[in-house]
């Protein structure tokens, strides 16, 4: 346990590069989910190329990320999406991707069984039709489903279903996990997170404390599921959850946008968490050098939760969670399991919450056909 | 899912890092990436890093922890080794 602590701390002081690396290749995207966090949509006129995206690829190659955790938008819609990953996986990159999977049909299914060092996740947030539409849109449900149908008669292996715990899907923890055995997929759980079009939604839509507290118990009872270690601001409640911990924000984890813009975490897509732009002097540079990224890794203030108990387990929560609700980041997590994130929500008189930024959101409701 | 071969440490056997294991170093020691298993490992200290850089330089785990590693430090080693050979981190040679 002393030596798992002294590895945090390690690791809150930074890594010569992230250990989970997630990079949205496209704000382009045929759904339009009420949570997305980066407000995707319409694609950006300016995404890296083709070939920028190769020489990034060399370089996350060359600075031995094992692997990277791609996304979007709806990353399949590239048209070189296959082109990209192919380019990872040959150099020993290993690739996992989210889809809303209305892009696997049959043909593509068995292209990305053909793939080595390739992990799928496909998103659904209901594990029935009308509660996964419903922050997803209409069709979104049946279309991930087939893409896991595909998968399965591909025999592509062991993906997992990726799934985010809201007021509703919180419910339906054993279905999901009977969905999963089903397919013989691997179940991923986190956290709705108030970034990009999800701060419009997750005043309603986040879990309750009584829901937070089944959910860590379910958790505990079940190392295997994935949480991308989502929740630690639920491990406040006792004994540790699975994973690192900690906030990985600029330390161990980074996102590079699809216009090369690097941001501390995937859910703090906003200018004042943007360290710097892999078109200007290379993403490892930025890793290493950006001013935000620095100041980052120094030691932590606790702030409000320094006489908490429970400060070392939850290390004050989720910093994009805090920025996005108009908290301070000495304030506790909004979530935070004791009550003190909403009480702190309550005591300020003027809540000035952030506005997402940039916002790639399309103007028109969409509907996808099936296909 | 798990594993279904169970390999068990032998010190007096020769060992090496697995050909599917990407190391990378950082100032704690280092990552140590399963490409196959698609596990990460964090190996704690930078001797710890050496010796199993080094193991297969030795006719086994034993040659080679008694030549690295001081006395009083090496059945922590052994621990070490036993669990990095259980994440498949090493193999026999």
């Amino acid at each position: 346990m002393s030596a798992e602590s002294s590895l945090r701390n390690r690791f809150e002081r930074g890594l010569a590069a992230p250990i989970c690396l997630t990079w949205e290749l496209t704000y382009a995207c045929n759904l339009a989910c009420t949570h997305c966090l980066s407000s995707s949509g319409r694609r950006d006129p300016n995404e890296l190329s083709t070939s920028e995206a190769k020489a990034l690829i060399d370089e996350i190659a060359a600075m031995q990320i094992f692997y990277v955790n791609i996304g979007g938008g709806e990353p399949m819609i590239r048209r070189d999406f296959f082109e990209l990953i192919e380019h990872a996986v040959n150099q020993h990159v290993g690739v996992k991707f989210s889809t809303n999977g209305t892009r696997i049909d049959e043909a593509a299914a068995r292209r990305l069984a053909a793939i080595d060092y390739l992990d799928i996740q496909i998103s659904i947030d209901g594990v029935d039709a009308a509660t996964s539409n419903r922050i997803r849109g209409a069709g979104s449900y049946d279309s991930a489903r087939r893409a896991m149908d595909n998968l399965k008669a591909a025999d592509f292996g062991q993906f997992k279903i990726s799934v985010v715990m809201t007021r509703e899907s919180i419910e339906q923890l054993d279905e999901f996990e009977k969905l999963a055995a089903h397919y013989g997929a691997e179940l991923r759980l986190t956290r709705l997170r108030p970034s990009g079009r999800g701060v419009d939604v997750w005043q309603e839509l986040h879990p309750t404390l009584e829901q937070n507290r089944r959910l860590y118990k379910w958790l505990l009872a079940r190392p295997n599921v994935l949480t991308g270690d989502s929740f630690f601001h639920l491990s406040a409640l006792g004994e540790a959850l699975s994973g690192l911990n900690l906030c990985g924000a600029g330390r161990v984890v980074c996102l590079i946008d699809p216009v090369g813009e690097v941001y501390a975490c995937p859910f703090v897509i906003h200018e004042e968490f943007r360290a710097g732009n892999v078109r200007g002097s290379g993403f490892r540079d930025v890793w290493q050098n950006s001013e935000l990224f620095q100041s980052l890794r120094e030691p932590g203030n606790a702030g409000a939760c320094a006489s908490c108990g429970s400060y070392d387990a939850c290390r004050g929560g989720c910093m994009a969670a805090k920025f996005f609700t108009g908290l301070e980041m000495s304030d506790p997590d909004p979530e935070c399991v004791f009550g003190h994130g909403e009480r702190a929500l309550t005591a300020k008189k003027v809540l000035l919450r952030p506005t997402p930024s940039p916002d790639h959101s399309r103007q028109v409701p969409v509907t996808i056909s099936a296909r | 899912m798990t594993s279904s071969t169970v390999v068990a440490f032998d010190a007096s056997a020769p060992w090496q890092l697995n050909e599917q294991v990407s190391l990378r170093d950082e100032s704690f020691g280092a990552l140590a990436y399963h490409h196959g298993t698609r596990r990460l490992v964090f190996l704690k200290s930078r001797e710890l890093v050496a010796v199993v850089r080094q193991l297969s330089d030795f006719d086994s785990a034993d040659a080679a922890i008694l030549a690295l590693v001081p006395e009083g430090q090496r059945a922590r080693y052994s621990t070490a080794l036993t669990s990095l050979v259980r994440s498949e981190i090493l193999c026999e040679r």
